[in-house]
């Protein structure tokens, strides 16, 4: 059967879960109020590097209201270590148990954990705890710090394949450009902060988690807990956003569960907005240097990628930028390279397209000032570096159109009309900077279940321990669902976001929809074949048939006499309350290929040079993703990820002051993230919507990431073409310009 | 949060005896007490309530001047017709504050009262001469690019005025009204902010049982132009960097009138009346702005991340003086 219901599957259908969320009946990780429930509030240390030598609870202890404070000396011993496995949906992004011991690693890592009968007394408490520190010499927060302090650079196994010699085509070509790019330390700000809220019933915990992955949330608290996984259920039916820093379960998520074992009731507990900035991590810091070199004709020739990211003491994590740079262009001699420096900030992780979004910044800037060292158009210089295979693997692409993306997107951006000499266009007292980068990121699946169920209401179930992170799984499953047994989308109903469902997917990686549709897919073929079976029994209207010559259309079985009934029917007729399926997607790919997504992005800065002032105010990205489930959802996601882009390339930066290691614009108001009126004039995303049958049956890919990919470097390279000067250090704010 | 007392006043003088002691607050709109009280920078032993007061009037006095109820929100102070029509310099700082929802509760006795943004003065634990004196600056030597300033700073503090309200005001020229135990008096609007010293934690000439119950704006100056302009990094919802109020009125080719203020760039709404002296009577061109603008800073002191602040705040000016001469 193929899912070919274009109407269905590619319509641009509002989100289903829509008025839940806009009448407040969506619930979130903290909505939660539950009999006899205590509140949480955290003590977080004011040192970045040291030992806890006391922590004086006494007047917090006396506080009406006050439950009890736990902290170093508590639970150790009733909680292990939750080991690492992705195959095996086991990992954290901090290692350390909460409360593990006396050390401190980073500022704002939690010391004490205050429980009392209502939020408000709880955090009252927890300003009433005095802890004492001896504070180790030297701590450092920023890379300069730690190089300077003499912290020793680790080196890691390199993130790309190497291949031929770039150090030598480097010295002997026509053109060469060696630059260093740095990215700052950037926040996750998801409008929901992280939130747990957890109790114990019968030996079972219950946990509501603001998590990206249910299914990965549940088998790491497990393991934490000692448990079976059937004694453990995870909850996220909605959530208010995660970009990465939702993957995995975060120590506050283990000690709410941990107290509310001590205590034998529910707790709740909620990270404030100022501690996400310390102890639910952030992507790191990096410095790359680039090495570019390309021959006479432009044809490169060799691109040596070096990168140093911030890790922290207690966590090695490595910024994978540089991973995509030996695949995407047509390049003999490649050099990728990967170290960490410890910082004694909280452990980072992923964020939106990690790696790529500050490797294509870097590498995507490089490609632009070979360009301008070469007196070559920089779109044509990569669409003469355009290779059909994936270079490391040396494998064919299972699709690529970046050519078709590179033509559609400057068509639309008007780019033939470009010159090329910075500070040439201008619009009234405004100069134009018009610039290009491609972006580019991983097409990924894993594995899936799905279950589907045909009632005897007339409606279709479908479930999956998946969560809808904000992106629109409700509704591509609804759609998939829709598109596979020919029922409306209204009538199908959507359960996710709980780990008691069929395992399913994080959703991260933009694998979500990938992994999850050929299961749904396959989950509603075998509903079917249950239905059949049905069908054909006594008193059943296809009594008489076989199953064999049965076909199932449009919600309903008909027979060769065109005899045709609906599913909800023949349920009636055998006083069936369901006909179920369940469907699995292994995530195994067809040999022979390698398999990516691609786009590019054409974007416009207006640059007021008598007072400074930059603003993006047109952006073109033509993405090539391969089949496009719900273009409303999948036009949103682009658009999101260019506006936080916009956010890369000219504001987020997290501030850490050297000193104590404090960040100090711990605030959505002092962290700057676009705003509605920093929206670009124009933004217009082209979806080239072409199915990658080599990839899957469904033909999708993912699309969450990509659209951060390459933004910072296009306006990069716009700043540039607006003012001749190249700001190789994000965000470009306009102190660096003036 | 920490427990206070709460009282809601029935008037003026009830809320006056009632705030009594430095260590209670009155509340208006509560944009910054609110935010400052769950931050545990204040801790209020009382709060006194005075929405209930009748000062939310905008009257044209007799003398051509305008009387602002201490309760007048942003908004309802930005859309006035008479704000709008005599007063554009001032609608146009206002509405360049915030966002629309903050605009609607900050009222404008809170906004001449509003607090600074340093971070070290909102963490409640860095050392910070306003909120625990004695304790030092962190800021110095810090990070001080966004919200410190070039002028008007001393070594105990170097926290830049976060309004823009109070930009416009100061460009226009305006008075105080507060009332005290001792009744009545009033401030002229440059006196009001003081400059940090040696005592940062005195922010205004107001005595702490003092309310401010009007904001008196002086009489438009006739035939004027005016422009405020304010320049950040993202294009909402960010304090000044640097940012410029400027009335002009020009009368047979040469300036006859012109007022300039800056803000995001000092310790509180800074009226350049110097520079403004070095307008009057010449015709408007560009050297005689630039000219301007260098008086307004020519005192400017840089901290270690903001010195872009005396390029970006002159260029401010002269575009606004640009601006309004076209």
């Amino acid at each position: 059967m193929e899912m070919k219901d274009a109407k269905v599957l590619g319509a641009a259908l509002p989100r289903v879960d829509g008025p839940q969320k806009l009448t407040g009946q969506a619930m979130y990780a903290a909505d939660h109020h539950l009999e006899n429930m205590l509140y949480g509030y955290g003590v977080y240390s004011t040192i970045s590097k040291g030992t806890i030598t006391d922590i004086d609870t006494s007047a917090a202890k006396q506080m009406p209201g006050v439950v009890d404070v736990f902290h170093h000396n508590h639970f150790t011993d009733r909680i292990y270590k939750a080991p690492t496995s992705m195959k095996k949906g086991l990992k954290v992004d901090e290692s350390r148990l909460p409360f593990e011991d006396n050390k401190v690693y980073y500022a704002g890592q939690m010391v004490a954990y205050v429980v009392a009968d209502t939020f408000a007394k709880a955090r009252e408490a927890a300003l009433k705890i005095k802890v004492s520190y001896q504070e180790d010499s030297n701590p450092v927060s920023s890379i300069n710090q730690a190089r300077a302090a003499g912290v020793e650079v680790q080196e890691q196994k390199p993130v790309g394949k190497s291949r031929g010699d770039a150090e030598t085509a480097f010295s002997n070509s026509a053109y060469t450009h060696e630059a260093t790019y740095t990215t700052p330390v950037e926040t996750h700000n998801p409008m929901e902060m992280h939130a747990t809220t957890a109790y114990w019933e019968n030996g079972r915990l219950v946990v509501y988690e603001s998590t990206q992955g249910v299914t990965f949330s549940r088998n790491t608290i497990a393991r934490v807990f000692g448990l079976v996984q059937e004694n453990v259920v995870v909850k996220t039916p909605f959530l208010g956003s995660g970009f990465g820093g939702k993957l995995f379960s975060w120590p506050h998520c283990f000690a709410t569960a941990a107290i509310s074992r001590e205590l034998g009731k529910p707790v709740h507990f909620m990270v404030p907005r100022a501690q996400m900035f310390t102890t639910t991590g952030h992507r790191s810091s990096t410095e790359q240097t680039l090495r570019m070199s390309a021959d006479e004709n432009g044809n490169f020739t060799s691109i040596a990628h070096h990168t140093l990211n911030s890790t922290s003491e207690i966590d090695t994590r490595v910024e994978s930028a540089g991973v995509i740079t030996p695949i995407f262009y047509k390049c003999p001699n490649v050099d990728v390279a990967n170290n960490v420096i410890p910082l004694n900030t909280g452990s980072p992780a992923s964020m939106r397209a990690p790696g790529a979004a500050p490797g294509l910044f870097a590498s995507e800037s490089a490609i632009d000032e070979l360009a301008v060292a070469m007196n070559m158009d920089p779109l044509e210089l990569r669409r003469k570096n355009y290779t059909d295979r994936d270079q490391t693997e040396d494998l064919p692409w299972s699709d690529i159109n970046i050519l078709e993306a590179y033509d559609k997107g400057a068509a639309k951006f008007g780019w033939d009309k470009r010159t090329p000499e910075p500070g040439s266009m201008r619009d009234g007292k405004d100069v134009l900077g018009w610039g290009v980068a491609a972006c580019a990121w991983d097409a990924m699946k894993n594995p899936s279940k799905a279950s589907v169920s045909f009632l005897s209401n007339g409606k279709v179930r479908v479930s999956c321990a998946i969560q809808d992170i904000g992106t629109g799984t409700y509704n591509v499953m609804a759609q998939a669902v829709a598109a596979a047994t020919g029922v409306d989308v209204e009538n199908v109903e959507v359960k996710i976001g709980d780990s008691d469902y069929v395992d399913g997917p994080l959703s991260g990686g933009s694998w979500a929809t990938a992994s999850v549709l050929p299961a749904v897919k396959d989950a509603c073929e075998n509903a079917i074949e249950e239905l059949k079976s049905y069908a054909v029994m006594k008193n059943s209207p296809f009594a008489d048939a076989k199953e064999d010559d049965l076909t199932f259309a449009d919600g309903m079985l008909s027979d060769s006499n065109g005899t045709s009934i609906a599913f909800a029917d023949i349920l009636k007729s055998q006083k069936l309350a369901s006909a179920e399926g369940e469907g699995s997607s292994d995530a195994s790919m067809k040999e022979g290929f390698s398999s990516r997504v691609f786009g590019v992005h054409f974007v416009e800065v207006k640059w007021d040079p008598e007072i400074a002032d930059l603003r993006v105010s047109r952006v073109v990205s033509a993405i090539d993703v391969g089949k496009i489930i719900n273009h409303k959802t999948a036009t949103n996601q682009v658009s999101g990820a260019v506006v936080m882009g916009i956010g890369m390339a000219m504001f987020e930066h997290t501030e850490y002051d050297e000193r104590t290691g404090r960040p100090t614009n711990n605030n959505i108001a002092e962290y700057l993230m676009p705003v509605h009126a920093d929206m670009p004039d124009e933004l217009d995303v082209i979806l080239l919507d072409k199915p990658d049958y080599n990839f899957s049956e469904v033909g999708a890919k993912g699309l969450g990431e990509i659209g951060i990919t390459g933004l910072a470097a296009a306006v990069a390279n716009a700043v540039y073409h607006a003012t001749g000067k190249r700001i190789r250090d994000l965000p470009i704010t306009i102190d660096k310009l003036i | 949060m920490r427990q206070f007392s709460y009282v809601r006043a029935e008037s003026a003088a009830q809320a006056v005896s009632a705030k009594g002691i430095e260590a209670n607050e009155f509340l208006a709109g509560g944009s910054t007490l609110i935010d400052l009280v769950k931050l545990d920078v204040m801790q209020p032993e009382t709060v006194v309530d005075i929405n209930s007061l009748p000062l939310y009037d905008i009257e044209e006095l007799a003398d051509g001047r305008l009387k602002i109820g201490a309760l007048v929100s942003n908004t309802a102070l930005a859309y006035h017709p008479v704000v709008k029509e005599k007063y554009a310099v001032l609608s146009a700082a206002l509405l360049s504050g915030a966002s629309t929802s903050l605009r609607n509760k900050a009222t404008t006795g809170g906004n001449v009262m509003q607090r600074v943004r340093c971070s070290y003065f909102r963490d409640g634990i860095s050392p910070c001469n306003k909120r625990e004196p004695g304790s030092g600056c962190a800021a110095i030597g810090g990070h001080n690019r966004s919200v410190h300033a070039v002028l008007g700073t001393s070594e105990h503090c170097i926290a830049s005025h976060p309004s823009d309200m109070c930009v416009a005001m100061a460009a226009i020229g305006a008075t105080v009204v507060v009332k005290g135990p001792q009744g009545e008096r009033e401030i002229p609007f440059t006196d009001f902010h003081l400059q940090p010293g040696n005592t940062p934690q005195k922010e205004h000439a107001k005595a702490a049982d003092e309310l401010i119950t009007h904001v008196i704006l002086d009489k438009p100056i006739a035939g004027n132009r005016s422009h405020y302009l304010k320049l950040r990094d993202r294009a909402s919802y960010q304090f000044a960097l640097a940012s410029s109020a400027v009335i002009v009125s020009v009368e047979g080719g040469a300036i006859k009138e012109a007022r300039l203020a800056m803000g995001g760039v000092a310790t509180k709404p800074w009226r350049a009346f110097e520079a403004e002296q070095s307008l009057i009577g010449k015709a408007p061109s560009a050297q005689a702005f630039q000219q301007a603008a260098e008086i307004a800073f020519k005192d400017a002191v840089p901290q270690s991340q903001n010195a872009f602040k005396i390029p970006l705040g002159k260029n401010a000016v002269i575009r606004s003086l640009k601006t309004v001469t076209a």
